[in-house]
C-alpha cells in the first residue's frame, strides 16, 4: 500500500528531450543511437557549496538526489575518490528486503522498500527492481522457534512475512534439496514476497542522472584528504583537487568511514571487513526466488543474465583490499551445493569483495557528530544495498534539518554510550 | 590465505586462528570515574586503520594461545608477531601503536592504577 505521506522527491528530468521513454528509444534508434545525451556531467569542483556529500555510491548519490529534489538544496556536490558506484554499490549480491526484527529496523528498511517500489518511475531509470520474493530457510527446531518469533515481530510492524513448510518451499523452489538426510535439513522457512533484487549499478546511475539533472555536481576521481574545522564547526574539505568550502559535510563512504572519521578525530565502532561474492556461468532460468540460509550460510539468486549470484559471511579480519580470502567462498559453495545439488555442475566465473563497515550491533549509524555540520551515514555493514533509497532519504533529511527524524533517531552514534543497541545480527543473515 | 607463524606452534594457515580485533585495549580499573562517553571508547570504539593494524589473534585449532600481530590491512603483509603483553618492536609496529587515538583516550588513562603510597 503506497504511503501518500512519503515525499519521494520525484521532480526530475523535466526536459522532455532528456526523459527515457519508448519514444526516446524509437527516436534514437532512428539516428543509430548516436545522439543519446550524457547521463551526467563530469563536473569540476566549485570553490564552495551549500553541502557536500563524500562518497559517490548508492547511498551518497541517493542522499544528494533527495537533498536536491525534496529539500531544494541544489548547490551541492558529491565527491567520489574513484568512479561512482565503484565501491560496495557495485559489489553486492543485490538482495532487497525489510524483514528485520526490531521496530527501529522495520522503520528504516521498510521505508527503503517503499521507496524501491516506484523508484524506477521516480528516477526515470530502470533499476530492474524485481519483487521475486526472499525466502529464508530454517534448519533446526531452535531456528523454527526463532523464525516464528521473527515473523510475528515483522507482521506486527505491518510488513509482509509468511511461514512456509518444506513442501511449500519445494513447490516454489523445485531445485532445492529438502531431503531429511541433509546435514542441515530444510525444516521450514519464511518468505517476504515484496523482497527481491535490483540492478545495483543502475541504482547508482539512476540517482546520479537524476541528481545531476537537478544541478548537483558529481565530481569523480577526487579524494578527500582532510576535514577542515573552525572550532566546533566544519568549514570545508581538503581534496586532491583543492579546498572546497562548505558548512555541511555528509560522509557516506562505507568501509572507509574510519579513514574519514580520523580526519576529524571522530571515533567510530566500525571494523572494515571483506564481504565476498561469487558468480557462476549463466544458465537458463532455474531459480526465481532469493534464497537465504543462516545455518548453512549462503544466499543465492539468479540474475537476469542467468548467472547464479552467491554470497556468505564476512572474512574474519579487517581488510581494505576488496578481495577476501579463499576459505570463505569454499565453505560457502560447499553449503550451497548441499541445498542446491545442481550447483555442483556450474563453473564459477568471478569472485570479488567489497569493504563492509560492520558495527557491533549489525545496525547502521545515521548521525550528527560533535562537530557541527559534520554528519556520518555508515555502519551498514553487510546490509547496505537494500537500504539505499531509505538511507539516502533520511540522511538528506538529517543534513537539511540538522536534526534526525524518527526513522534516523535510533541510529545515532550516541547509542554506543547509552547502550541502546539495535542487535540485528540474526536478521543480517550474514555471519560477522 | 594468510600464513601465520604462531609463536608456539609455528607456521599455520589462517583457518586455524581466530582474530580478536584491535590489540592493546586496556580495561579501565574498577573504581574509575569515567563518563559514559569515555567508557564507550573502551567498550565499542575501535581503531580501524587503512594500513598497519595491531591485532590480537588466538590459535584456536592449535595451542589456543593468544599473541599480537602487526598487519597491513591493504597488502595483508604480516609485519611482526609478538607475545601477548608485550609491545611491537619494528618501526612500523611502534608507529602504529603510538598513532592510535586510544593512547590519548581517558579510558586508557583510567586503566593504569594510581600510584599508591605504601609505607
Amino acid at each position: 500500500m503506497a504511503n501518500t505521506d512519503l515525499d519521494r522527491g520525484s521532480r526530475v528530468l523535466t526536459q522532455k528531450s532528456k526523459r527515457y521513454s519508448i519514444f526516446s528509444l524509437a527516436r534514437n534508434a532512428a539516428s543509430y543511437h548516436q545522439n543519446w545525451q550524457q547521463a551526467w556531467r563530469h563536473a569540476e569542483p566549485k570553490p564552495a557549496y551549500d553541502a557536500v556529500i563524500i562518497g559517490g555510491g548508492g547511498h551518497g548519490l541517493a542522499s544528494a538526489y533527495y537533498l536536491a529534489s525534496i529539500h531544494g538544496m541544489t548547490n551541492i556536490a558529491v565527491i567520489e575518490k574513484g568512479w561512482l558506484g565503484g565501491g560496495n554499490t557495485g559489489r553486492n549480491t543485490t538482495i532487497i528486503r525489510s524483514n528485520y526484527m526490531w521496530d527501529e529496523s522495520a522503520g528504516i528498511y521498510e521505508h527503503a522498500l517503499k521507496l524501491w517500489e516506484g523508484l524506477s518511475q521516480d528516477l526515470n531509470f530502470n533499476v530492474m527492481f524485481s519483487q521475486r520474493g526472499v525466502l529464508t530457510i530454517t534448519h533446526s527446531e531452535h531456528e523454527l522457534k526463532g523464525m516464528s518469533r521473527r515473523v510475528h515481530a515483522i507482521r506486527l510492524n505491518g510488513i509482509d512475512s509468511d511461514i512456509l513448510t518444506p513442501a511449500e518451499i519445494k513447490k516454489r523452489v523445485p531445485t532445492i534439496n529438502i531431503s531429511p538426510d541433509n546435514r542441515y535439513p530444510v525444516m521450514g522457512g519464511f518468505l517476504q514476497k515484496r523482497g527481491g533484487t535490483a540492478r545495483h549499478d543502475a541504482v547508482a546511475w539512476g540517482y546520479a542522472r537524476a541528481a545531476d539533472d537537478l544541478g548537483v555536481d558529481i565530481i569523480q576521481n577526487c579524494e578527500v584528504t582532510g576535514l577542515r574545522r573552525n572550532g566546533g564547526q566544519i568549514t570545508g574539505i581538503e581534496t586532491s583537487k583543492g579546498f572546497i568550502k562548505t558548512p555541511k559535510v555528509g560522509c557516506v563512504v562505507a568501509g572507509h568511514s574510519s579513514v574519514l572519521a580520523d580526519m576529524a578525530n571522530i571515533r567510530l565502532p566500525i571494523a572494515s571487513r571483506p564481504l565476498q561474492a561469487l558468480v557462476s556461468e549463466p544458465i537458463k532460468p532455474i531459480l526465481d526466488t532469493v534464497i537465504m540460509s543462516n545455518a548453512v550460510h549462503m544466499y543465492i539468486s539468479q540474475s537476469d543474465k542467468g548467472e547464479m549470484v552467491l554470497g556468505a559471511g564476512v572474512d574474519k579480519y579487517n581488510s581494505y583490499a576488496q578481495t577476501g580470502s579463499w576459505p570463505i567462498p569454499e565453505h560457502m559453495v560447499a553449503a550451497a551445493v548441499d541445498l542446491f545439488p545442481f550447483l555442483s555442475r556450474l563453473r564459477m566465473l568471478r569472485q570479488w569483495g567489497g569493504i563492509v563497515d560492520t558495527c557491533p550491533d549489525a545496525s547502521p549509524i545515521i548521525s550528527k557528530t560533535d562537530i557541527k555540520g559534520l554528519y556520518f551515514n555508515c555502519g551498514w555493514g553487510t546490509g547496505g544495498f537494500k537500504s539505499t533509497p531509505g538511507s539516502g532519504h533520511v540522511f538528506a533529511n538529517l543534513i537539511a534539518h540538522d536534526r534526525p527524524n524518527s526513522i534516523a533517531l535510533p541510529y545515532s552514534l550516541k547509542r554506543f554510550e547509552t547502550g541502546y543497541l539495535i542487535d540485528e545480527h540474526g536478521a543480517a543473515g550474514v555471519a560477522h | 590465505m594468510l600464513k601465520i607463524n604462531c609463536p608456539v606452534c609455528g607456521n599455520r594457515d589462517e583457518t586455524e586462528f581466530s582474530c580478536g580485533g584491535e590489540a592493546h585495549i586496556a580495561r579501565p580499573i574498577a573504581d574509575n570515574k569515567l563518563t559514559d562517553t569515555a567508557f564507550s571508547e573502551y567498550l565499542f570504539m575501535r581503531d580501524n586503520p587503512k594500513g598497519v593494524f595491531l591485532e590480537r589473534w588466538c590459535h584456536t585449532s592449535g595451542c589456543r594461545r593468544w599473541f599480537n600481530l602487526a598487519r597491513d590491512t591493504i597488502s595483508h603483509e604480516i609485519i611482526e608477531i609478538y607475545p601477548m603483553g608485550q609491545m611491537p618492536k619494528t618501526a612500523k609496529g611502534k608507529k602504529a601503536y603510538q598513532a592510535n587515538w586510544r593512547r590519548k583516550s581517558k579510558a586508557e588513562a583510567a586503566s593504569k592504577p594510581a600510584k599508591r603510597n605504601i609505607k
